[in-house]
């Protein structure tokens, strides 16, 4: 499981990466998007994978560690405010030179 | 405190002349002299102590960790120079009120100057050497200000800069010296220091110790080869001249000199690196002084001369060197300043200071010209005057040191050659300006007397150059003899102060420096000819290009790296992560860890395909950019299964939440923007950014492999254990948001919160060019009354918020929470955006989101504020069961007023962005096609 999990990781990272290294807006948006998902990912894996319960305490004897879920899930809000940043800043972009280059180039 | 009050009063004091700076220029200067006149009543209630030997410390840790305490020290050196600081201060000011023109922003000078003096007092009674350290930048940057003071002038603000730059450079070597000292003696404080004298002395960093402070001492005090910056200062008004340049600032690196003397000097480095510092400035300040034609820069280069005087006596550390040393400081500060107040009576009145023009002045101004004859004696050395004591004292310490063996004998011999220039200088200034002739063409003529004030401080300067050189004994001896025995540190040896001391070899030295001076001024023009025809090298022109080739070649390096280019920098950054990290990556002995590897199951395997297979088309079909939006939304889903998956309900309710905002978020972009991404990379390009993609990928995943594999301590059984009895919750992972961590998730909505408003600011006044057709050129539809959502949303909408409000009520104890609940209430509200448009639900729903993520960081901070009230640390919470009629028992935290915080922030920031977005068609329409 452990190498599936790392494999997918890799492909996630690779993907975003790729798509970062474009020279239009809308495709590095979409790559930051994915690199976040990687991200996310690895840091919720450093509570390891497993078979434990989810950390609601109840009757399970085992519990998954809670740290990494609550860190993970700020990152996600946080994630989405800064998706949300670069994709306004490239409308704004957009708007105010008319291409959406990322280093503001007119193709006109 | 009343030292710290000496230094802090003309910092309040500064205030006084800018409030009164229209009340008339005597009144603003009546003003500027209350802090020193406090100051000096302040000063004179130790004197007693101090002259009594005592030395009198008054201390207060502020940052005890760095060696940082506000203490001050008055001894016999600092009280010294605080008695000039602030007594040739109190004259400068009266002769500045007569000497500023009109148009000069008066209260403003005298803020300056205030602020200087107060920097300069700190220098001079700190006890502890980093708050020495703050008061010496304090020094450079206050005289920038005065220096640049007629800012409208290029040579003011020139010779500005180049003083701050040279002496600020300079600081910079002195704060690594004076780190370095407090390491080695382990306290900053120089009672310390002092007493480690021999441990510093022996310790293997001491010439690198002694190398650094000495740059800061020789830039400040404008010793060669750093004295070129002190000329070009004289662009600034002549007060400033008279105060900074004479008598206080550049004083300031021979006051440390003094002031460090116990703990570094008596070295064989010392001896020469001082000495021939000071004997070099000694020589080029005096020789050079003699061609100036310039009055003020005459005044210059021989204050550059007399300091290096200073700093040779330093370097002789010899029987009593420091005692001619401190004797010369006094001396110099007298008659320089009343020199420098003189050329500037002399500017004021004639409107030149070009030596050739102004000639005779005698007849026009006979009392200005015996008291500039005075001063200008006592500069030479002419005896009764005190100039002529410490250049006695001064020529016998040179005969004393043997540390050059056969060779000393250049000591003395290179003193009486500064004597002669000295005498040829000073007898140019007298014989140039108040008799030789007639004036040349002067722009203020007949000049005269100035106003009979601004006449009095150089009077009163003058007596004293009087006063000292008759009786010394009974003027100078008493303040001298403690300001040189707690230089030394040590007892003094006997000397006396007489004028006479009979037929000796250095009153012979004295004489041959008055007779060869006399000489060379006679034979001053076949000089000034030769000097004429030297190449003049323009210090300012070589300071000038020295800095802008640092900028450009600073510039060149800067664009090299910030070419304005995204891709360029994220390169950068992915070609850094991926060395830094593969270095260490490679380190490990092998990759897979100790911990065996769990076992995969069918499903699982199935979901980990298609999130791959996602991603890949996602960045395979990039370009068209719809597509690979909807292949994203995929990858999305596979990661809210895999939280699922892995025992994290949590992550997986916020990760769907915020994968619908995200996938809404960037359609409404995407209307705007080109619906596809034309090829323009090379195939070359292309190539190397899928290596650098590959390689980040397999990096993470090398990474990941290796820390799943390796076991691990987790803090997690603290939480897991402490859940229910510190924070009353089940659910770990929401106790841990909205109590233990919840400091974290207090900065992260206000974070958040924050990012709203700056998106909302960047939509704010955005026009779009909205297009009429996509990009197969099919025109998109106006009107879209989507029967089936608008109803269903209009159902879904109750629902929904019901949902929320259950997620968000049983978030301690279940799975949810504020977070997950103001996502879900932030979709079912999008979805009307989306089904019935903005106008429609803006009209139902008339909510401001900016007060409600307002209103969301505020009611978190006052819970966290709240537990205060009640004796806790911030955020504390508390816990209790109540029984609510119908619902019946329940366990109702503070954390839960908290979470309602984080809730509204979540709602109200995710609103705000959506909506102003969603808003933009309706009310920028452009219109055009695309």
């Amino acid at each position: 499981m452990e190498l599936l999990y790392a494999i997918t990781l890799a492909v996630l990272t690779s993907c975003g990466v790729y798509l970062m290294l474009r020279a239009r807006t809308f495709p590095v948006v979409v790559g930051l998007a994915l690199l976040s998902y990687a991200v996310n990912l690895y840091l919720f894996a450093t509570g390891r994978l497993g078979d434990a319960a989810p950390a609601v305490l109840g009757k399970a004897g085992v519990y998954a560690d809670p740290l990494p879920q609550a860190l993970v899930l700020t990152a996600i809000v946080i994630g989405f405010a800064m998706t949300a940043y670069a994709l306004v800043l490239a409308l704004r972009a957009q708007g105010e030179l008319d291409s959406d280059h990322v280093d503001g180039k007119g193709d006109h | 405190m009343t030292l710290a009050l000496i230094v802090i009063l003309p910092l309040l004091g500064s205030l006084l002349p800018l409030l009164f700076k229209n009340q008339g220029r005597s009144l603003c200067a009546t003003m500027a002299m209350v802090a020193p006149v406090i100051g000096l009543a302040l000063l004179w209630r130790h004197a007693d102590a101090v002259f009594a030997g005592q030395t009198l410390i008054q201390s207060r840790p502020w940052l005890s960790e760095l060696g940082l305490n506000i203490s001050f020290r008055l001894d016999g050196l600092s009280f010294l120079f605080a008695l000039m600081i602030q007594g040739i201060g109190l004259l400068v000011i009266l002769y500045a009120r007569y000497y500023l023109s009109k148009n000069d922003p008066m209260g403003r000078f005298f803020c300056y100057l205030q602020l200087f003096m107060s920097a300069m007092l700190g220098v001079v009674l700190s006890e502890n050497l980093l708050l020495l350290m703050v008061f010496w930048e304090m020094t450079s940057l206050s005289s920038f200000l005065l220096i640049g003071y007629w800012s409208h002038s290029t040579d003011a603000r020139k010779g500005a800069r180049m003083a701050l730059a040279v002496t600020g450079a300079g600081g910079l070597a002195l704060l690594a010296g004076i780190l370095l000292l407090g390491q080695i003696v382990g306290s900053y404080e120089l009672t310390d220091v002092f007493a480690a004298g021999e441990q510093i002395r022996q310790h293997a960093l001491y010439p690198v110790i002694l190398v650094l402070v000495l740059l800061g001492v020789f830039t400040k005090s404008a010793q060669f080869p750093f004295h070129f910056w002190l000329p070009h200062a004289m662009a600034a008004p002549t007060p400033v001249s008279a105060y900074l340049h004479s008598a206080t600032m550049v004083k300031a690196g021979v006051f440390l000199l003094a002031r460090l003397y116990p703990a570094l000097a008596g070295t064989d480095l010392w001896f020469y690196i001082v000495s021939s510092a000071g004997m070099a400035t000694l020589l080029v300040g005096a020789c050079t002084a003699l061609f100036q034609h310039d009055l003020k820069g005459l005044l210059a280069y021989s204050t550059i001369s007399h300091l290096g005087l200073i700093t040779l006596l330093f370097g002789l550390d010899t029987r009593l060197a420091a005692v001619a040393a401190v004797f010369h400081i006094i001396n110099h500060a007298t008659f320089k300043a009343s020199l420098f107040m003189a050329a500037g009576i002399i500017d004021h009145e004639t409107g030149t200071r070009d030596m050739r023009r102004i000639n005779g002045l005698l007849r026009f101004m006979p009392h200005t010209a015996v008291l500039a004859m005075v001063a200008a004696s006592a500069m030479a050395g002419v005896p009764l005057l005190n100039g002529f004591l410490s250049k006695e004292m001064f020529f016998t310490e040179t005969l004393e040191q043997h540390m050059l063996g056969n060779w000393s004998w250049l000591i003395p011999l290179g003193a009486t050659l500064g004597g002669v220039f000295s005498v040829a200088y000073s007898l140019r200034f007298v014989h140039d300006v108040f008799f030789n002739g007639k004036p040349v063409n002067l722009p203020k003529y007949p000049p005269h007397e100035p106003p009979r004030y601004m006449r009095v401080p150089v009077e009163i300067l003058v007596v004293m150059c009087l006063a000292v050189g008759l009786a010394p004994g009974f003027t100078v001896a008493g303040l001298l003899a403690v300001a040189a025995e707690s230089t030394v540190s040590n007892a003094l040896p006997e000397y006396s102060l007489a004028i006479w001391h009979g037929f000796n070899l250095p009153l012979f030295m004295s004489f041959a420096a008055m007779v060869l001076g006399i000489l060379v001024y006679s034979l001053r023009r076949p000089l000034f000819d030769w000097y004429a025809r030297q190449r003049d090298v323009d210090a300012k022109l070589v300071f000038e290009a020295a800095v802008q080739r640092l900028v450009r070649g600073a510039g060149q390096i800067t664009l090299l790296l910030e070419n304005a280019s995204l891709q360029r920098y994220l390169l950068c950054l992915l070609l850094a992560a991926l060395v830094v990290t593969g270095f260490w990556l490679l380190q490990l002995p092998a990759l897979r860890g100790p911990v065996a590897l769990t076992p995969i199951d069918g499903v699982t395997l199935a979901g980990a395909v298609l999130t791959m297979l996602s991603a890949v088309a996602t960045a395979y079909w990039h370009r068209l950019r719809l597509v690979s939006l909807v292949t994203l939304s995929v990858v999305g889903l596979g990661v809210v299964l895999a939280f699922a998956r892995f025992a994290a309900p949590d992550l997986a309710l916020t990760q769907i939440s915020v994968e619908v905002v995200t996938i809404v978020l960037l359609m409404l972009a995407l209307f705007f923007l080109p619906a596809r991404t034309p090829r323009e990379s090379s195939g070359l390009r292309r190539g190397r950014d899928l290596i650098i993609a590959l390689l980040c990928g397999a990096l993470v995943g090398a990474l990941a492999f290796a820390m799943l594999t390796r076991p691990y301590d987790s803090i997690a059984d603290f939480f897991l254990a402490n859940s229910v009895t510190g924070g009353g919750g089940h659910n770990v992972v929401n106790v841990i948001l909205v109590d233990f961590r919840g400091f974290d998730t207090m900065g992260e909505i206000t974070v958040l919160a924050i990012a709203a408003i700056a998106i909302y600011a960047l939509i704010d006044g955005l026009r779009l060019r909205v297009p009429g057709a996509d990009s197969l050129g099919k025109p998109w539809a106006q009107r879209g009354d989507l029967l089936m959502l608008v109803n269903l949303s209009h159902v879904l909408l109750p629902l929904a918020l019901m949902i929320s409000v259950y997620i968000f009520l049983r978030g301690h104890n279940l799975p949810g929470g504020g977070f997950i609940a103001g996502l879900i209430t932030a979709v079912a509200l999008i979805l009307q955006y989306v089904a019935s448009g903005e106008a429609w639900t803006a009209q139902r729903w008339p909510v401001n989101y900016h007060w409600l993520a307002g209103a969301g960081v505020l009611i978190a901070g006052a819970t966290g504020v709240g537990s205060w009230a009640f004796g806790y640390p911030f955020l504390t919470s508390s816990f209790g069961h109540f029984h609510i009629p119908l619902v019946g028992e329940i366990e109702l935290a503070t954390a839960m007023l908290f979470d309602l915080g984080v809730y509204l922030t979540v709602v109200g920031a995710t609103l705000l962005i959506l909506a102003n977005l969603g808003k933009l068609p309706q009310s920028r329409v452009v219109g055009g096609d695309f």
